[in-house]
């Protein structure tokens, strides 16, 4: 029962659904093997930051980073296969695909701005250090 | 399977069809999900910026390593691994809910459609367990000298550097900002997941009476799923940014 009668008359053209479940189930099984290495990755750093938590930090940072493209890759497959975007027009794709690329600037903006913050207060307010002004001995 | 290139000669903005080939309530659910997603991410974005501007932050697995009837264990990433599957699980129920629909198998959609709900519900109280252990559960916090025990709240987070004092590592006050904000986005993401839950078992009663089987389509149970899967996924990112990094 692949191509019926369009269920309004917007409706141009009725895609193919598939037959099966087979790609669903296929799609579940890569979603929890991407979340147990995501989990694998995190205890990794919990392990390594166990009585040290400044331990290897180029090495931490690089799991974070590869949690974070694991959790793109989820939603990438989330939004393409159980909500049917890669099956639609270009169009409809193209709508949500290009302010969610806008948004890439958005996140790195506000993160960059926040680092900044901290480099600025470290530098130029630090009122719980050691005095930094030194007053000139009194010439006599 | 580019069945959007059979129609090349199609004029898709000259007005009388859809644009997007689909209805107008999928376009609009579509354009929904996603200023619910800035939304979303403006909450997380607003507490990555705040996270880095401070020289110290909280260990996600300090706080989180508990489960439930199994006080005093250390099990960091356990609990929260158990709700993220769940909610995995309860998203591919819904995809064959709609899997259903499209071959109007009114039996199928209604035992996907309860499965999911049953899902969204033991996610909904793992979340609860999750946010009673915080606000209940007491940490030993060294203040001014004394040693004073405090949950977590949006007011006082006890999880902050670790001092050495009379021979044991204990925590001083940490970052305030951390209970606001887990506990302000956790609960949005849970209110959407609540009426997420709604949603759905208006679906499933709606199933039960024949409507979709009157109507001749489950095009309804179908932009139902889309918000179910738009609350999963937010979930994905929650979870990234309070539990993984």
């Amino acid at each position: 029962m692949s191509d019926h009668t369009p269920i309004s008359p917007e409706i141009t053209f009725v895609p193919e659904h598939a037959s099966d479940t087979k790609r669903i189930w296929r799609t579940f099984w890569l979603l929890s093997i991407l979340t147990v290495i995501e989990l694998i990755i995190g205890l990794s750093i919990y392990k390594i930051k166990i009585g040290n938590e400044e331990a290897m930090p180029s090495l931490v940072l690089a799991f974070k980073g590869m949690v974070c493209i694991l959790a793109l890759a989820k939603a990438y497959y989330i939004v393409s296969i159980f909500m049917h975007l890669g099956d639609e027009v270009r169009n409809l794709i193209m709508t949500i695909v290009v302010p969610l690329c806008l948004f890439v600037w958005f996140i790195t903006a506000f993160l960059v701005d926040g680092t900044s913050w901290k480099n600025l207060r470290n530098r130029y307010s630090r009122p719980l250090d050691a005095p930094t002004e030194q007053v000139s001995p009194v010439k006599e | 399977m580019s069945t959007a290139t059979v129609q090349q000669g199609t004029k898709w903005w000259n007005g009388g069809r859809s644009p997007f080939n689909a209805t107008y309530g999928k376009v609009m659910m579509w354009y929904f999900l996603m200023s619910d997603a800035f939304t979303f991410g403006a909450f997380l974005i607003s507490y990555g910026t705040i996270r880095f501007s401070q020289n110290f932050w909280v260990d996600p697995n300090k706080v989180f390593n508990s489960f439930p009837f199994a006080e005093g264990f250390n099990l960091p990433l356990a609990f929260v691994s158990l709700m993220t599957f769940i909610l995995i699980f309860s998203s591919v129920t819904m995809v064959l809910a709609v899997f259903e629909g499209h071959r109007m198998n009114r039996k199928g959609v209604e035992r996907y459609m309860l499965l999911t709900i049953i899902g969204g519900i033991g996610f909904l109280s793992c979340q609860a367990w999750e946010w009673h252990h915080l606000l209940t559960g007491e940490h030993p916090v060294l203040v001014n000298g004394v040693i004073e025990h405090w949950n977590t709240t949006v007011s006082h987070n006890p999880f902050g550097k670790e001092v050495l004092f009379n021979g044991q590592m204990i925590h001083t006050p940490g970052p305030i900002a951390f209970g606001s904000y887990f506990f302000e986005i956790t609960g949005f993401h849970g209110f959407h997941v609540f009426s997420g839950v709604i949603i759905n078992i208006v679906m499933y009663i709606k199933t039960k009476l024949g409507h979709f089987d009157q109507r001749g389509h489950y095009e309804m149970v179908e932009k139902a799923g889309l918000y179910w899967h738009f609350v999963d996924l937010v979930w994905i990112f929650v979870f990234l940014c309070f539990y993984l990094v």
